[in-house]
């Protein structure tokens, strides 16, 4: 074990090559670059012993990913935003191949506009696909997450893909201590790729991915990709538990930060959380009593967790870098169905902020909190908030003008 | 072909035993299933079909497969993209001694002309491009033929199809799958036609013995989408070679050699006659215009050949 200071892409690297991963289709696009680069070199230089292969697009990367993690071997892959969904049929269409590998999302906003930086409409536009997802904060959390994740989804009572996701610039640009486990222990820890029963092999044909035309078919299939899915509830807990026994660090599917005894909860996933822990510091200091969630499991949801670490607050916030148009949050969607139902909910406060790379300030934070609190004290729930200030919206006037007056420069005199 | 053994030089050299299992739900009469049969007759079963969205989907429909070898399906567009997955995979086993290379299997991608010339095609390009070992079977019958025959980059000058039902049929030309594969400089390409199985049969065991990317380009006459009927598919296969508007050739090494040159060519007519897709520049008045064009067009191919 050595301590070392890495990028979360780097991480993400170390992940890949503690894993023992055989096979490596790629595709470059920012801010994933780093990951395949770093990756690249080993192999180039015999420190991993991999075959990595760049493919023409996101879309054959993850075909070729599925095929050859069904044909036996251990497949690590790694896009970001426009990548993801550019592959978004076959994210679905590998998940029913059953066939259990690693891919990275670094996170970023998805066009239009298109940009660089980071929020979660990419991977959230994954969720239902049937790839398990955790959520990291931290680049110590992105290389655990991998060699957990490689566990998880080859265990078979999952059989399923995994994405671990990190933010873009805030996590794979930043360099953090990360201590990198021993690569005997690490190896024993995920252990030898099992292809399960389905590989291709001359002795034992077999067909795989056929179709089935019928809904009683088809929904068998579907059903039991779900089961599955569900299965890696318990499947995580043991994993994880594994891991800290193995290597000294928790990685529980519900992080929660000094939420115990707190009245009220910020509710948010990925690195950003990182900021809210500084403002729970902050407001506790101020006399307030309040906390962090942060659900890491994304897929499967840890509905039980969920609700035990939030029924009997006063009040959440739920902080959503994403943005569902014409409805709101999905992190907030999916922990007000979690609760439905259940006694002493608190009220859900919904927030929009992050989208694209913007900060969410303290004073933010502060100022949800205290939003949240009104509508625990009043009963009466605001509609979902866009953070936004009143400096931006005139920078983006400036800007507006500044457009305005270069096209009348342009424009031939009437 | 002359200068290469071949243990096909007749009819009754063929293997008279088949691998491919019947009762399959495709059309009577289906051209691109007769070139299948006589393709994998050859290719054995130690075979894995990486199969992209088209008819031949439907060869294998849980819990059916008429295929004795490996089966997988992935999507229009990245059939070669699963090829190289499947690829890479049996190569990094049994270099790493993890399987025997007894296991080892051909990678063969099977589609239709749709994926092969349109939506996969950046995928196969990509395929040839890393020198992908793998076989590509294109049963062209020249359309969208699983979606009920609307025009693809394949379909020919004037043929009717469900998107091209005016008086000229479709507007464009048959896209060149065959030059598109030749200018990446793969290890083979051919077409060919399941009715001149001798051909087929050649060139099927002669790019079995190659390695690196290889294309067999099958004209599929099309029963339901070309409309005849399914007993006349051979004979218009048989045509469609006669009559110089399906030239059966091969590339290798950096030329091309046709491989059954056509004497006295017929004229094409005598072949579009037999289709319903042509019915239009029949009936109810002769489109002499359309006709001398496709005509022209099939004249100028064969004056480029030596």
């Amino acid at each position: 074990m050595k301590r070392k200071l890495l990028t979360g892409n780097a991480a993400a690297a170390w992940g890949a090559r503690l894993a023992r991963t055989d096979y490596v289709p790629a595709f470059p696009i920012t801010p994933q670059t780093e990951i395949i680069e770093t990756i690249a070199n080993w192999v180039d230089n015999g420190e991993m012993d991999a075959r990595m292969v760049t493919l023409d697009s996101e879309h054959s990367m993850i075909t070729a990913a599925g095929a050859a993690a069904t044909t036996g071997v251990r497949v690590f892959t790694a896009t970001s935003s426009q990548g993801l969904l550019y592959g978004m049929e076959m994210l679905y269409t590998v998940a029913g191949w059953r066939a259990p590998f690693v891919l990275v999302n670094v996170s970023r906003g998805l066009a239009t506009p298109i940009t660089l930086e980071p929020d979660h409409n990419d991977i959230l536009a994954a969720r239902d696909s049937g790839f398990l997802q955790i959520h990291c904060a931290t680049c110590q959390e992105v290389l655990d997450s991998i060699l957990i994740a490689f566990r998880l989804g080859e265990d078979e009572r999952v059989r399923l893909p995994v994405i671990v996701n990190l933010d873009g610039f805030y996590l794979s640009f930043t360099r953090e201590p990360v201590e990198i486990p021993d690569a005997e222990a690490a190896g024993r820890f995920v252990s030898s790729y099992d292809a399960g029963n389905i590989p291709f092999r001359a002795s034992a044909p077999v067909s795989q991915a056929v179709a089935a035309i019928g809904g009683t078919a088809y929904s068998y299939f579907r059903y039991e990709t779900h089961l599955a899915a569900q299965n890696a509830l318990s499947v995580y807990e043991e994993v994880a538990g594994e891991f800290t026994r193995r290597f000294g660090r928790t990685h529980d599917a519900v992080e929660t930060y000094r939420s115990d005894e707190a009245e009220y909860v910020f509710v948010m996933i990925g690195s950003f959380a990182t900021k809210a822990k500084e403002a729970v510091d902050r407001l506790r200091e101020a006399g307030w009593s309040i906390g962090l969630v942060r659900p890491r499991l994304l897929r499967p949801f840890p509905e039980e967790q969920i609700r035990r670490v939030l029924t009997g607050k006063k009040g959440i916030a739920v902080i959503d870098q994403n943005l569902s148009m014409g409805k709101g949050g999905v992190l907030y969607m999916e922990l007000a169905s979690a609760l439905h139902g259940q006694a002493n909910v608190p009220p859900l406060v919904s927030f929009i902020g992050g989208l694209g790379g913007r900060d969410i300030t303290p004073e933010e934070f502060y100022e949800m909190a205290s939003v949240t609190r009104t509508a625990a004290e009043t009963e009466e729930i605001p509609p979902p908030r866009l953070l936004y200030t009143k400096g931006e919206i005139r920078e983006v006037r400036k800007l507006q003008a500044i457009a305005h007056a270069e096209r009348l420069e342009l424009e031939p005199e009437k | 072909m002359n200068e290469t053994k071949t243990a096909f030089k007749r009819m009754k050299d063929l293997p008279s035993t088949h691998l491919l299992g019947t009762g399959t739900p495709m059309c009577a009469g289906c051209g691109g299933l007769q070139a299948i049969h006589e393709i994998y007759d050859i290719l054995g079963e130690k075979t894995v079909f990486v199969n992209a969205a088209g008819c031949m989907t439907l060869l294998s429909v849980y819990p059916f497969t008429p295929f004795r070898g490996s089966w997988l399906y992935t999507s229009m567009g990245s059939a070669p993209a699963g090829a190289q997955g499947v690829r890479d995979a049996l190569d990094i086993l049994i270099q790493k001694k993890r399987i025997d290379s007894r296991e080892n299997l051909n990678v063969v991608v099977l589609t239709g002309d749709g994926a092969a010339n349109g939506i996969g095609m950046s995928a196969t390009s990509g395929a040839i491009e890393r020198d992908l070992d793998f076989i590509y079977i294109c049963y062209d019958n020249e359309g969208y033929g699983n979606t009920g025959q609307q025009y693809s980059s394949a379909t020919p000058h004037a043929a009717r199809t469900a998107t091209s039902k005016g008086p000229r049929g479709f507007p464009g030309y048959k896209k060149d799958l065959f030059s598109i594969w030749a200018s990446h400089k793969p290890t083979y390409v051919a077409t060919v036609v399941g009715a001149e199985p001798v051909d087929l049969a050649r060139k099927v065991e002669k790019s079995k013995k190659m390695k690196g990317p290889r294309m067999l380009i099958a004209l599929s006459p099309c029963p339901t989408g070309w409309d005849f009927n399914p007993m006349e598919a051979v004979e218009i296969g048989k045509l469609a070679v006669r009559t110089g508007v399906w030239p059966l050739k091969e590339y290798a090494d950096g030329k091309v050699v046709h491989t059954k040159i056509p004497g006295r060519r017929p004229p094409v007519e005598e072949y579009l006659k037999l289709q319903g897709r042509y019915a239009h520049l029949f009936r109810p008045d002769r489109n002499e215009t359309l006709l001398r064009e496709i005509q022209a067009r099939v004249d100028a191919y064969w004056d480029g050949v030596e």
